[in-house]
């Protein structure tokens, strides 16, 4: 005998779609807002800075200029900035078990699924 | 027996309309990605220098004829709307297709926010240049999403007509761009001298952090199997849409980085928001302004307009098989188009558009992308292994298996390691939503589920079942 799944009514489809969404706006949207998450660039500007003294040469200085930026002051943060590439072993092991775990879990959760579908579909006396 | 498709209304027995040709899947894989060139990719330079941005435009490059040669093969044989999400339905099992189905709305949503963060980004600049400055970018940014919602709305074939249009401009404005600088238009000379003087300002480390965002000069290409039900003749169709795709990207890349590191200092090139633009201002031609401010425009709204497209139909395939409320499995009685899932997505792509920062936005998109590109190795790995060669037909057999899948795997490694380097904290919040999203599915969503209704494919037993 096929599974027979139970009905669900609108209450419960307005439900699940809201749980949805309060996940994808949480997890993504709310580390954002509340600036927990964000490029890990700092700019370092040096004092009086000039041109030169920020690593530009002539023909850069007039790029910087048909970009509107004529005031070496004023590229000082851009030119400056920096990503911080440091970083322990500890976080990035981290990070490689909650990937891997992650797919690990899927695709064993997927396969108990998976066989449930196979038997149902290929098996006559279950269709 | 009470279940929601057994009592469905008429409107939701209809099929989506086949009326593409191989054009229209060129102009949905180049539409959405080409804004790739126009805005995202920089953030690659911004991380490693431009020795660093130009290798991960070449890396991502391999990444990507990998995915695409992957993608051929098993999108020829599963031509079924939702693209690698029917895949994964048929060749993993359900919580991976929820998961895929998931990172296919996530990126194409994330991406569709980074169009119209865009759009409002330029006028605001082209506002600027004009004298009036402080241009308020919100009403922009909504009248985008909403026009092109709206336009997908209406029909399909209107929808990728009007990309296959204004793709086709985008793509000749970068060309143009490159041919002008090379006859000397420039006011300003290109200067390379970079390359020399700070090679590498990050070293070596650079190089691995810049694929984070090179995957941006390609991301979405894989798109072009969502529209598999639409397709007229899909083994035909899709691997020569998608491979010319992948060749117009590629050429268009080269282009974009040379100009633009020709043209722009790398260190206002690592974080601008309009690059291309940006170039064209350098050069001094307005003739060039302007072609490049209608280039960003059209790349971002037909990447955009792509973008809707396939989430939608990602959306509406988990909608028709319950793996989310069966409502959004409808099918508009007019247009035929997958109209409550396009609604639906819209408020998501706002709420990220008008309170996210570009690279944010860009990075998820390139995330959930990422954790696609990953499935597809150990996807077309079970592939062959249940249905070897020659148990199925199929529109499209990729050489030299399994290299393209280890190498695409690998790459996809260093592309976590890249992102992990500078945006580790998205990383962990990607992973803990899709991780938490996995088990609402696996032990709520999923008894709402029909078993064997899943499996639509008239194929053999898979081998090992």
């Amino acid at each position: 005998m096929a599974y027979q799944p139970p009905k669900q009514g609108l209450v419960g489809q307005v439900f699940d779609v809201i749980t949805l969404l309060v996940l994808t706006v949480g997890a993504l949207y709310l580390p954002l807002y509340l600036g927990f998450a964000g490029a890990a660039k700092t700019p370092n500007p040096i004092p009086n800075p000039t041109w030169e003294a920020l690593g530009q040469n002539a023909t850069e200085a007039k790029q910087w200029a048909a970009i509107g930026i004529t005031d070496p002051a004023a590229a000082n943060d851009i030119i400056t900035a920096r990503f911080d590439y440091s970083f322990s072993w500890a976080p990035l092991i981290v990070m490689a078990v909650l990937v891997i775990g992650y797919f690990v879990l899927v695709v064993r959760l997927s396969d108990r699924e998976y066989r449930e579908v196979i038997e149902e579909r290929f098996d006559p006396k279950r269709r | 027996m009470a279940n929601v498709t057994a009592t469905a209304p008429a409107t939701e027995r209809l099929q989506l309309l086949r009326v593409l040709g191989p054009a229209h899947i060129w102009a949905l894989g180049v539409g959405i990605v080409l804004v790739g060139e126009y805005m995202g990719w920089n953030f690659s330079v911004g991380k490693g220098g431009m020795i660093a941005g130009l290798a991960a435009c070449w890396v991502a490059g391999l990444l990507y004829t990998c995915v695409a040669m992957i993608d051929s093969e098993v999108t020829s044989t599963i031509a079924a709307a939702g693209g690698q999400y029917a895949q994964a339905k048929h060749i993993v099992g359900p919580l991976m297709a929820f998961n895929v189905g998931l990172f296919l709305v996530m990126a194409y949503t994330m991406l569709e926010a980074a169009n119209a963060i865009t759009v409002g980004y330029l006028l605001d600049t082209v506002a600027g240049m004009m004298g009036h400055t402080g241009l308020n970018q919100k009403p922009f940014i909504i009248l985008s999403i909403m026009f092109l919602a709206w336009l997908n709305f209406r029909g399909v074939l209107a929808t990728l007509t009007f990309n296959l249009v204004i793709t086709a401009i985008a793509f000749l404005a970068i060309i143009a761009l490159f041919i002008s600088v090379q006859l000397g238009v420039s006011a300003v000379p290109m200067d390379f001298s970079a390359i020399t003087t700070a090679p590498l300002p990050y070293g070596w480390i650079g190089i691995v952090a810049a694929l984070h965002f090179g995957l941006w000069y390609y991301l979405g290409i894989e798109g072009t199997c969502q529209a598999a039900e639409e397709v007229r003749s899909p083994a035909r169709s899709l691997p020569y849409g998608t491979m010319a795709g992948i060749m117009t990207l590629l050429i268009a890349a080269t282009m974009t980085w040379y100009v633009c590191s020709g043209l722009l200092p790398w260190e206002y090139l690592g974080q601008a928001g309009t690059p291309l633009f940006d170039a064209a201002r350098v050069t001094g031609s307005a003739g060039l302004m302007v072609l490049l401010f209608v280039g960003t425009m059209f790349s971002t709204l037909a990447s955009a307009n792509g973008c809707i497209n396939d989430a939608s139909r990602a959306w509406f395939s988990m909608g028709r098989d319950r793996y989310l409320p069966s409502w959004f499995g409808a099918v508009h009685p007019v247009y035929r188009t997958p109209y409550r899932s396009i609604v639906f997505l819209v408020p998501i792509a706002l709420i990220f558009a008008l309170g996210a920062p570009l690279d944010q936005v860009v990075t998820f998109s390139i995330l959930s992308g990422l954790l696609g590109y990953t499935f597809m190795t150990f996807n077309m790995v079970m592939f062959r292994r249940k249905w070897p060669l020659d148990t199925i037909k199929r529109g499209y057999v990729h050489p030299l298996h399994p290299l393209p899948v280890i190498v695409l795997l690998t790459l996809c490694a260093a592309a976590y390691f890249a992102v992990f380097l500078g945006y580790g904290t998205q990383l962990s919040a990607m992973m803990c939503f899709y991780i938490v999203a996995s088990l609402w599915f696996h032990f709520r969503r999923y008894r709402f589920v029909r078993r064997g209704d899943q499996f639509t494919m008239p194929w053999p037993k898979p081998a090992g079942y």
